[in-house]
């Protein structure tokens, strides 16, 4: 049970109308541990994210957590298991009708019967953690795109749950906020030992945190190893993703036919014409 | 926590003139009186003619409402019409065998409704029974045909 | 020849996956339906339930209640004008009351309700849901059908009947305004009239229940167009006038179904 990670993710294949997402991805986040997933934007990264939380369904493969395979659960076993869970959305997805304080407090309410004051002793002690202990009142309109961002990471906390999936926590933030903030996940990881998964581009605070790395491209894990192995990996495009040289075998474009080719391609010719 | 306390007396209030409308409708405009639903009992009377009576019609005995009709329909037996109304039950063991019921019309060109009045036969009518005497609906065009035809003879 | 039946067979098969199209819809649409309206009420569903009411309700009030005085002024000034012809100005109060009770106040108030709380409904829930606020609810583990569809589609389901006793509450009164205190109809036949003539079952059971297939109807459109839309900033914008497209038409078809049922004689 100890050998076998939180979660395992066993050959899974997922397609959005005629484009493959994945073809076949395996892999295996260890309990306790933070595990980064990297790769080049639109590979999929949110997607598996979702696959995880169960908001997706694989077209085969499985996912399982704990050793529950989400995709078999019931509705309400997988709400059960989803309380286990935070999410930090790339898009922040705080609720918009109700303030800074109720969005953190919201998970609290809803599953525990807390008194008030100590509710409010929890959302203080995690918003203080990201710093905006004095926005508390402020609404979620009233947030800068890095703010909302912070009180979303604090509400994925707020429950201290087993899990958490970071969805590019360092985005738009401020190298300080960015430094706070590689802590707080560092730190929660440890003191608590909760299994965490990183989606980022940030290389170098990623590194700094990540257990384990998984290098996700063309709807495959490229490479996977700890950030030391990968670091001197031998595979030409994890290399170039790893030191992010423009020119190699990774596509920075979204696959398309040569720019030459479409430039002069029938519908310009017509409309010249 | 004050702002919903006031939006909470709101909509509070917004059910209370929800109550009130309807009171409103039922005791001003359908003049529904607050007494208990009151207890009914059927009498039947065949026409040669009902005019424009229609259910729901009034019926009344010197100009007081006493019931409503139930039912018009065809009687197969006599092919005239068959009118079912159903009267307070305060009358029922009162009107006399010989009762008469005629359609009236309230104005000109007022709706038609039922009009009773009672004869002097010591046998009175019970649930179900049967109005002998009727007096069929004024129809207009006949009554000016009869006028025409008595100015033309004279 | 084979080039006339393969375009038939295709033509055909596009009807066919139309019609499965327009049936799956509406199986989802009912499934939601069911789903969320019948979920567990709590204590905080009712809290939520209060600030719908509030929205909904609350806030269309006075939109109704002036088109109800203006539409209850313009039934009295026009049914004066052919009444007085006939020397029957007198029963103007019964046709106020009945046009109000049976027809204009169950649809008017359904269209007000439709333009003014459904789109907002359907852009609100859609908004929520193309900022991800519904999928992060239920990775917080709250399904947001209970959580924001429920109280939404009770709310809506309680407020348009009262907002249609209202609209026909003053709507007679506008009536009254015109014709008594203006043209001159006598107080007494204008209440005598309508009292002997509207039946509190039939006329104003029927016009409430009216309302309250409008209030389904309109509502769970609003509601699921909002839930089911695409994320995007279109998507919400045509998901927005399909609500009021879709619930105007439903209204008034409806409305015809119901009025020949309880007033036609079917
Ligand atoms: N709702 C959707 N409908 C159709 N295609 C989608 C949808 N969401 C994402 N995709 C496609 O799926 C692919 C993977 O998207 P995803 O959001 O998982 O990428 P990502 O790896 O998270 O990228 P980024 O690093 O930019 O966030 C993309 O190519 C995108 O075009
Ligand atoms: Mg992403």
């Amino acid at each position: 049970m100890t050998d076998a990670g939180f979660i395992e993710i066993e050959n899974v294949h997922f397609s959005r109308g005629d484009t493959d997402i994945f073809r076949g991805v395996s892999l295996s986040i260890p309990r306790g541990k933070v595990t980064a997933i990297m790769g080049p934007s639109g590979t999929g990264k949110t997607t598996l994210l979702k696959l995880i939380g169960g908001q997706l369904a694989p077209d085969s493969g499985r996912v399982i957590i704990d050793g529950q395979d989400v995709h078999q659960l019931s509705r309400k076993a997988l709400f059960r298991l989803r309380k286990r869970m935070g999410m930090l959305f790339q898009s922040g997805a705080l609720f918009s009708d109700l303030d800074v304080f109720e969005n953190v407090a919201f998970p609290i309410r809803v599953h525990t019967d807390l008194p008030d004051a100590m509710v409010r002793d929890i959302v203080l002690l995690k918003l203080q953690a990201v710093g905006l202990r004095g926005a508390r009142h402020l609404m979620t309109s009233e947030l800068s795109g890095g703010m909302a961002r912070r009180v979303a990471l604090a509400r994925a906390v707020a429950l201290d749950p087993e899990l958490i999936l970071y969805d590019e926590p360092f985005v738009g933030q401020d190298p300080i906020s960015m430094g706070v903030l590689v802590q707080l996940i560092k730190r929660l990881n440890q003191a608590l030992s909760l299994t965490s998964v990183v989606v980022s581009h940030d290389i170098k605070e990623t590194l700094s945190i990540a257990d384990y790395l998984y290098l996700i491209a063309d709807g495959e894990v490229v490479a996977h190893g700890t950030p030391q192995s990968l670091d001197v990996h031998d595979d030409p495009r994890v290399s170039q993703f790893m030191h992010g040289e423009p020119d190699g075998p990774v596509p920075f474009h979204y696959p398309a036919k040569s720019l030459y080719d479409d430039i002069l391609s029938e519908d310009a010719t017509i409309r010249v014409g | 926590m004050k702002r919903s306390k006031t939006m909470e007396f709101g909509v509070g209030l917004f059910m209370l003139a929800g109550i009130v409308g309807l009171v409103f409708l039922g005791l001003r405009v359908s003049g529904l009186s607050l007494s208990a639903p009151t207890e009914t009992f059927r009498l039947e009377a065949n026409f040669a003619n009902i005019g424009g009576l229609k259910p729901r019609a009034r019926v009344t005995m010197a100009g007081v409402t006493v019931g409503r009709v139930e039912a018009v329909e065809l009687d197969t037996e006599w092919y005239d019409a068959r009118v079912v109304m159903s009267l307070d039950s305060e009358l029922e063991g009162q009107l006399s065998r010989d009762t008469t019921a005629a359609i009236l019309t309230a104005g000109l060109l007022g709706e038609q409704y039922v009009g009773l009045s009672v004869g002097g036969d010591p046998e009175v009518l019970e649930n179900g029974d049967s109005i002998r005497d009727t007096q069929s609906a004024l129809v207009l065009e006949e009554l000016i045909q009869q006028f025409v035809s008595t100015m033309a003879k004279g | 020849m084979p080039e006339h039946v393969s375009q038939s067979l295709a033509r055909i098969t596009r009807l066919g996956r139309r019609c499965c199209d327009v049936l799956e819809a509406l199986g989802r649409a009912g499934l939601f339906l069911v789903q969320s309206a019948f979920s567990m009420p709590s204590r905080e569903g009712f809290r939520l339930w209060l600030r719908q009411m509030h929205f909904v309700g609350v806030l269309s009030l006075a939109i109704v209640l002036v088109s109800g005085l203006f539409i209850g002024m313009v039934l009295a000034l026009q049914g004066y004008t052919i009444l007085v012809d006939f020397g029957a100005e007198q029963a103007l109060g019964q046709m106020v009351a009945l046009s109000l009770l049976r027809e204009l106040a169950p649809v008017v108030a359904a269209l007000l309700f439709a333009g003014r709380a459904g789109s907002a409904l359907t852009a609100e829930i859609g908004l929520m849901k193309a900022t991800e606020q519904l999928t992060s609810m239920e990775m917080i583990g709250v399904d947001p059908l209970r959580r924001v569809v429920a109280p939404r589609l009770w709310a809506g389901f309680i407020s348009l009947p009262i907002l249609t006793v209202g609209f026909s509450v003053v709507g007679i009164w506008g009536g009254y305004l015109v014709g008594v205190e203006w043209l001159g109809v006598f107080e007494g036949s204008y209440w005598s009239n309508m009292q002997a003539n509207v039946t509190f079952i039939d006329d104003i059971g029927n016009g409430i229940i009216k309302s309250l297939v409008f209030a389904v109807v309109v509502t769970w459109i609003a509601v699921f167009q909002g839930y089911d839309l695409v994320p995007t900033s279109e998507g919400i914008s045509r998901a927005t006038t399909r609500t009021v497209v879709y619930s105007s038409l439903a209204v008034l078809g409806l409305d015809f179904v119901l009025t020949a049922v309880m007033f036609g004689g079917l």
